[in-house]
């Protein structure tokens, strides 16, 4: 009887041991990712940009994307309310700019792209590892591994990726990767923000472009709020805005944490391996507490039980 | 069935025949009948009927998302990038499949073998529920021939789906591996029967581990969603939690109702221990989900408290996380206990259809309702709705096809010992 007791203890540590080898290494990885310090950036300034679209345009070029449904001269787009939202990403442009309709009849005009965290949720989320941040700081995807699964699209807190929905046989994640490809990793500024005739975008270092939208507030006081949109949202986006009305009117979530997305999840992540090395013991040690002095032959009872009055 | 029985015919339940002889595969199949008996018993039943019907509209819907893709069965959201096929699929099937597991732990780990004759349906409950799951996610993939790939080809560790994903393979392959000593002595491959029984505590503490972690992983799933999910369904540290501990009552409520419908519609494939042992198996497994129940109901409100979101229950939101809590947990409580204490079998029954429909509410409330709480709503694309009924009327076909086969509801006559 002791003999079947600890031969089965055995395999139960043995199950719980290849559970524990089968999941190596669950801790995020993300703790070590807080940012490369010469990661690149850009910085938005809200109050010069016009709304031309010459920036939709130039992406569409840069990255091949299919022809529009209404060609980049035309500003009806600005009044489409898709489900009674403004426009964002699809998987047929990876930027698009939104009119936001102030209440004293003023328009703001706001330049939406991937923001290009410092921590994405979108790589911590995915599960084949698709997503890499470059040390030059852009968040690119590999369609090669994706799977299809979409719960970078969930992860994301700004709305970013889209799908390919309509492909049968290789639907993929559409997102900027901040012209990473083409220009980015020769340390071009990507297409838009060369395009723009206004000068709307600085393209730069990250540290640096944040000194200067300090310095451009402290220049010019009552222009901007005080607030540096992407400087600490989430843990810091490589995208920055600056804007001369709240941003919550044009359309910026502004109750984001301003801890990356990551970090809810480690209260969980930290539980996983916890698990798998106590419950093992804790269970075993359950059966053999209450089974002591019964009988111990069940490993082979099905049969038996109960089986006197049936046959 | 009924018709035959009056007949005087008895189904295959056991190795040999009444004249001694062995019975054979294709007999086995066919339930011991005649094949002529065999189709007229199956289009005699109505229900063949509604599922064929419903397989006729499904099936080409499947086919026809697989060629033109999942834009033109949903909505190709960006906002709800998972929409019916997940949120029902994955996230209300898994939960109510945590059978497996509870009856697992019960019998084998804590040795009561009281719990014995239902424990083989919960394990198949489990099987099937998680095999489902992962067929309604092969539908939702955008490439499902890639699923393999987090398991071989491109590791993403720090993922929690990384995690759903091993641990469900994982717990699949432990549930085939508990199912497997019923085929084994149906098929009448005694060794493997025995085999598989050495290993027990084994796979069920694994079980157990893998359950732990999966079930809360679906939750935490949502974790990465702080504002998408309203404040009231989300809680980042209880998360997992409230999804692990709700699956405890779900997965024993699945199984009280799995146990009505087969005793009601099912009743001569289970044998007389099963049939006599059912309520009060019933009221003692009644007993297990309002323990599970009350805990969730504290845990609930304990992360109402703990992130202060006292304030969003006077909302029309918080009218709604009222409304699931008293419907899905509190009601349900209330007939349980009622029942328990007046040993009513019928109220068992019915709290655990409440529980089951409260979990359903919990988590479609979770993935779909309340989820871009602040954008619009999202109503699945019909031919989602369609696909999804479709993929269920499979599993209870599937359900059906193994309970009236393999010794789940009766006890295998292997003929050895006799």
């Amino acid at each position: 009887m002791c003999n079947i007791s600890r031969r089965k203890f055995l395999a139960g540590s043995v199950a719980g041991g290849a559970a524990i080898a089968m999941a190596p290494a669950k801790k995020a990885f993300g703790a070590n990712l807080s940012g490369f310090p010469d990661g690149l950036g850009v910085l938005v300034d809200m109050t010069r940009c016009v709304g031309c679209r010459s920036c939709e345009a130039a992406c569409n070029k840069e990255q091949n994307l299919p022809e529009p449904d209404k060609a980049f001269d035309d500003y009806t787009v600005f009044d489409e309310r898709p489900h009674g939202q403004h426009r964002r990403p699809t998987e047929k442009a990876y930027t698009v700019v939104n009119r936001y309709d102030q209440a004293d009849g003023e328009k703001v005009y706001r330049k939406i792209q991937c923001n290009h965290c410092n921590e994405p949720a979108c790589l911590t989320s995915c599960f084949v590892n698709a997503y890499k941040k470059t040390p030059e700081g852009a968040v690119t995807y590999n369609d090669k591994v994706c799977v299809g699964c979409r719960n970078c699209m969930v992860a994301c807190p700004f709305n970013i990726p889209a799908f390919s929905y309509s492909s049968a046989f290789n639907p993929i994640i559409k997102k900027c990767i901040f012209c990473y490809d083409t220009r980015l990793k020769n340390g071009q500024a990507p297409a838009c923000v060369e395009i723009c005739p206004q000068q709307v975008m600085l393209f730069g270092k990250r540290q640096e472009l944040i000194k200067i939208a300090h310095d451009r507030m402290r220049r010019n006081p009552g222009k901007y709020v005080e607030t540096l949109y992407g400087d600490k949202e989430v843990g810091g986006t490589g995208w920055l805005y600056l804007s001369h009305v709240p941003f919550k009117e044009a359309g910026f979530n502004v109750s984001l944490p301003n801890e990356p997305i990551i970090n809810n999840v480690k209260d969980f992540l930290a539980i996983v391996p916890m698990v798998l090395a106590i419950w093992p013991a804790l269970f075993t040690g359950f059966h053999l507490l209450s089974t002591k002095g019964k009988s111990h032959g069940h490993a082979d009872n099905h049969r038996h039980d109960g089986q006197e009055g049936h046959e | 069935m009924k018709t035959l029985l009056k007949e005087g015919i008895k189904p295959h339940d056991g190795a040999t025949r009444v004249d001694g002889k062995k019975w054979s595969l294709m007999e086995k199949l066919l339930l011991g009948l005649t094949l002529d008996q065999y189709v007229q018993q199956v289009i005699r039943n109505k229900f063949n009927w509604l599922l064929a019907a419903i397989f006729i509209v499904g099936v080409p819907l499947i086919i026809y998302r697989f060629v033109f893709g999942l834009g033109v069965v949903t909505h190709s959201s960006y906002e709800y990038p998972w929409g019916l096929l997940l949120g029902f699929g994955l996230f209300c099937m898994v939960p109510l499949s945590a059978s497996g597991f509870m009856l697992g732990t019960t019998v084998e780990i804590f040795g009561r073998h009281d719990f014995e004759p239902i424990e083989r349906l919960a394990l198949l409950n489990g099987l099937l529920g998680y095999f489902f799951a992962v067929v309604y996610l092969l539908v939702d993939l955008g490439q499902p021939w890639r699923l393999a790939y987090p398991m071989v080809y491109s590791f993403g560790p720090a993922a929690v789906l990384f995690l759903v994903g091993w641990h469900v393979a994982t717990y699949l392959s432990v549930q085939i591996a508990e199912v497997s000593t019923a085929f084994f002595e149906w098929i009448g491959f005694r060794r493997g029967y025995e085999f598989i029984r050495k290993g027990t505590i084994g796979l069920t503490v694994s079980g157990i581990i893998l359950s732990t972690l999966h079930q809360g992983a679906l939750g935490a799933l949502f974790v990465y969603a702080p504002g998408k999910v309203h404040p009231l369904w989300y809680s980042a540290p209880f998360q997992w939690i409230h999804f692990f501990v709700s699956s405890i009552p779900a997965g024993l409520s699945m199984v009280i109702c799995v146990s009505t419908v087969v005793i009601y519609t099912m009743k001569w494939r289970c044998d007389k221990r099963f049939i006599e042992s059912l309520d009060r198996i019933t009221i003692s497994l009644a007993k297990g989900a309002a323990m599970g129940l009350i805990t969730y109901l504290f845990i609930k409100f304990l992360a109402v408290a703990h992130d202060n979101e006292w304030a969003y229950l006077a909302t029309g939101w918080g009218a709604w996380w009222l409304f699931e809590i008293f419907f899905g947990v509190v009601l349900a409580l209330i007939t349980f206990c009622v029942g328990i204490h007046h040993k009513n079998v019928a109220l068992c029954r019915l709290g655990a259809l409440i529980t089951v429909l409260g979990i359903l509410l919990n988590r479609l409330n979770t993935s779909l309702i309340t989820f871009n709480w602040e954008l619009y709503q999202e109503v699945p694309h019909v031919f989602e709705i369609i696909i999804s009924i479709t993929i269920f009327a499979l599993y209870i076909a599937t359900y059906r096809f193994i309970l009236n086969r393999l010794p789940i509801l009766y006890q295998y006559k292997s003929g050895v010992d006799s």
